[in-house]
């Protein structure tokens, strides 16, 4: 029988299958940040156990990261020691940092791909459930817990159970105005926020081999919001034609060697999955969330259902939402474009060719936080930082920003936040705040009409 | 890593579905650098109301759930976020085991590496055992991790239903869990099949 492409990155890198329980897989590439690292050098310097192997982690700052004055010291005294334990753990373990500044500094799920250190065929983890990001590129990648971190720091390796196989496919053609934030938040909302728990999820048919690297990023990005641990997408020209001169990428005859090894990962025919899922693309909109779980979606135009069951109430009554109703016209007076979900550079053209020549509506207070310096960098040079700036927004500084509000980006208590990042549970943009999950293009237009618009309407006409 | 064996205690209902880990430990408590202190802020934005006193509907805050070890659950639990934050918080306030129907993959891991049993039982036992804890607060639980069961003595049973339910673990986290172990010491001791391994693996 055929193998999957999750197969075939999983049995290559299975060190030891232990009898009657977990294989030991080992792990290509460690991501870090500020969060979710202290505990694990701490354990380890508690143990005398030594990182086994630091040439193969990557750290970034970014959760608790300011996204305004980066150059000065960061004020909350918490957040500055988080910040310098990370600095002081790099610098003692020869870790590559790129630290606040840094011109490779960013959120740790754009600012890997980006350099190339992403590469299809690899195993990768973060402290972090959005390091799903990277199954774009045909990797298995994954978020862990901390002590897992420990665990990679002292073996390279972890301890897992196979998970079981889900495969997504969605074939058709897309309507105008629909983007990946839309294909994965549909896909949630008809198979629920746990259907993929125990899963490594696949994406597969056309619409996925048509999309950007980009839009490959966000659909894999948002898999842990229907349980799974991650998912992939099988690697193809769009794949190499992204990777190919990245800094961190093989080069030369490096590259056209493992080209002919990626192109040998997509899934088999005959391979068969656990659970398969189907959408037609055709039967897709711009999506919103109502709700506080992802799984809460509905279309743009489309009512909230009547009623539901008691999580159904329960979140109702913390959005101020009434069953039945439509969420066009609500007023909004803040807006997020940024996350791990929507920060990358298309994410930002698709908002500027929407608000080019526009302006801002005067009750919106909108946060633009791009994910990375190199998009901060690529923003300037197509000249889309004067778009925003003529429309009335400003560009904040990389960093996770108001998707969690760990640092000051917090949405007060009581708003509505129109915003393209990943989650809407309760409180999550700030303690009260009221999530409402969208597309950078709903957000642009959101953001310019200071209330949710229609946008199969108004950029069809 | 503390270890597990059996535990007979009350437990505090929590009839909610897909309680993610930003209620368990909301994202502004995450700036320590050690484990300690989380379980002061577990479901911080439930236990206080927005001037900061205590919300006494909230399960956790009544007085009749004070001395429990035991969580019991609606389904999803633990879903959102990998932060192990939401392990060291439940733990440190005092809790040893959560009951649900279902249990997010990252929350459950995590719980298990930190000596906190995730139990899954079925929707119908998790019903009685909710129902069972909810009209009598002294209902005492018994968690057997040896023989993998959970009984409650129980009030409510619905017509023909048990009592005590049988529970699945992989077999390796419960030797781990009985014993106090936990997975570092496995992988640096296998440090040797490792390095040989790298020698073998594909690098570009």
């Amino acid at each position: 029988m055929g193998k999957t492409l999750f197969d075939k990155v999983w049995d290559a890198h299975v060190v030891d299958t232990i009898p009657d329980g977990p294989q030991i897989l080992y792990i290509d590439k460690h991501l870090i940040h500020e969060v979710t690292s202290p505990q694990a050098f701490n354990e380890l310097e508690a143990r005398g156990i030594p990182i086994a192997r630091p040439d193969q982690i990557v750290a970034t700052a970014d959760h608790n990261t300011p996204t305004v004055n980066q150059h000065l010291p960061v004020q909350d005294p918490l957040s500055r020691n988080q910040l310098e334990q990370l600095t002081k753990n790099c610098d003692k373990h020869g870790i590559t940092l790129y630290g606040l500044g840094h011109q490779y500094n960013g959120i740790v799920h754009v600012m890997a791909p980006e350099l190339g250190i992403t590469q299809p065929g690899m195993t990768m983890v973060c402290g972090d459930s959005h390091t799903s990001t990277h199954g774009a590129f045909g990797s298995i990648a994954f978020g862990i817990g901390t002590s897992q971190v420990a665990q990679v720091f002292a073996s390279q390796s972890l301890l897992l159970k196979k998970p079981k196989s889900l495969r997504v496919s969605v074939n058709g053609t897309l309507a105008p105005g629909v983007l990946p934030k839309d294909v994965i938040l549909y896909i949630i909302s008809q198979i629920g926020t746990n259907a993929g728990t125990g899963y490594f999820c696949e994406y597969a048919g056309n619409v996925f081999e048509e999309m950007s690297m980009e839009g490959r990023m966000t659909v894999c990005n948002m898999s842990i919001e229907m349980g799974a641990r991650g998912g992939m997408i099988a690697p193809d020209q769009t794949t190499f034609d992204y990777i190919e001169g990245k800094k961190f990428a093989p080069q030369g005859d490096a590259f056209a060697k493992a080209v002919s090894y990626w192109k040998t990962l997509p899934t088999d025919p005959d391979a068969t999955f656990d659970k398969e899922y189907h959408f037609d693309a055709a039967a897709i909109a711009p999506m919103l969330t109502y709700g506080t779980n992802p799984g809460m979606g509905i279309k743009i135009n489309e009512h909230i259902p009547e009623t539901g069951d008691m999580t159904f109430e329960k979140a109702l009554e913390y959005m101020d939402f009434k069953g039945g109703s439509q969420l066009l016209d609500t007023t909004i007076n803040y807006v997020f474009i940024g996350s791990c979900t929507n920060s990358r550079i298309e994410d930002f053209r698709v908002a500027a060719s929407y608000v080019k020549g526009k302006q801002k509506a005067p009750n919106v207070n909108a946060w633009l936080v791009p994910g990375s310096q190199q998009v901060v960098k690529q923003l300037k040079e197509e000249g889309l930082d004067e778009v925003f700036k003529n429309a009335g927004f400003t560009l904040r500084e990389p960093g996770c920003s108001a998707c969690l509000a760990m640092n000051d980006d917090k949405i007060p208590a009581g708003e509505y936040c129109v915003s393209t990042s990943n989650r809407n549970f309760e409180g999550r943009q700030g303690q009260g705040s009221r999530t409402i999950l969208a597309s950078p293009l709903v957000a642009a237009a959101t953001a310019i009409e200071g209330k949710i618009v229609d946008i199969t309407k108004t950029i069809l006409t | 890593m503390e270890r597990f064996t059996k535990l007979t205690t009350t437990a505090i209902p929590l009839p909610i579905e897909n309680i993610d880990t930003d209620q368990i430990i909301p994202a502004r408590f995450l700036k320590a650098t050690d484990k300690k202190g989380f379980g002061d802020n577990v479901f911080r934005d439930w236990r206080y109301d927005s001037d900061g006193n205590l919300n006494m509907d909230f399960p956790l805050n009544a007085p009749q759930y004070k001395e429990a070890q035991i969580l019991v659950a609606g389904d999803n639990f633990g879903c959102g976020s990998s932060r192990e934050h939401a392990a060291w918080a439940i733990a440190g306030y005092g809790l040893k085991v959560v009951i649900s129907s279902f249990f997010a993959d990252i929350f459950k891991g995590n719980a298990l590496n930190n000596g906190l049993l995730p139990i899954q039982v079925s929707p119908d036992f998790l019903k009685q055992l909710l129902t069972s804890v909810q009209e009598n607060p002294a209902t005492k639980i018994t968690v057997d991790l040896e023989n993998q069961v959970v009984e409650y003595a129980g009030v409510y049973t619905e017509q023909g239903r048990s009592t005590k339910s049988e529970f699945e673990i992989d077999p390796y986290k419960k030797v781990c869990l009985i014993n106090g172990y936990d997975d570092i010491d496995f992988l640096v001791s296998k440090k040797d099949t490792i390095e040989a391994f790298e020698k073998e693996r594909m690098v570009f």
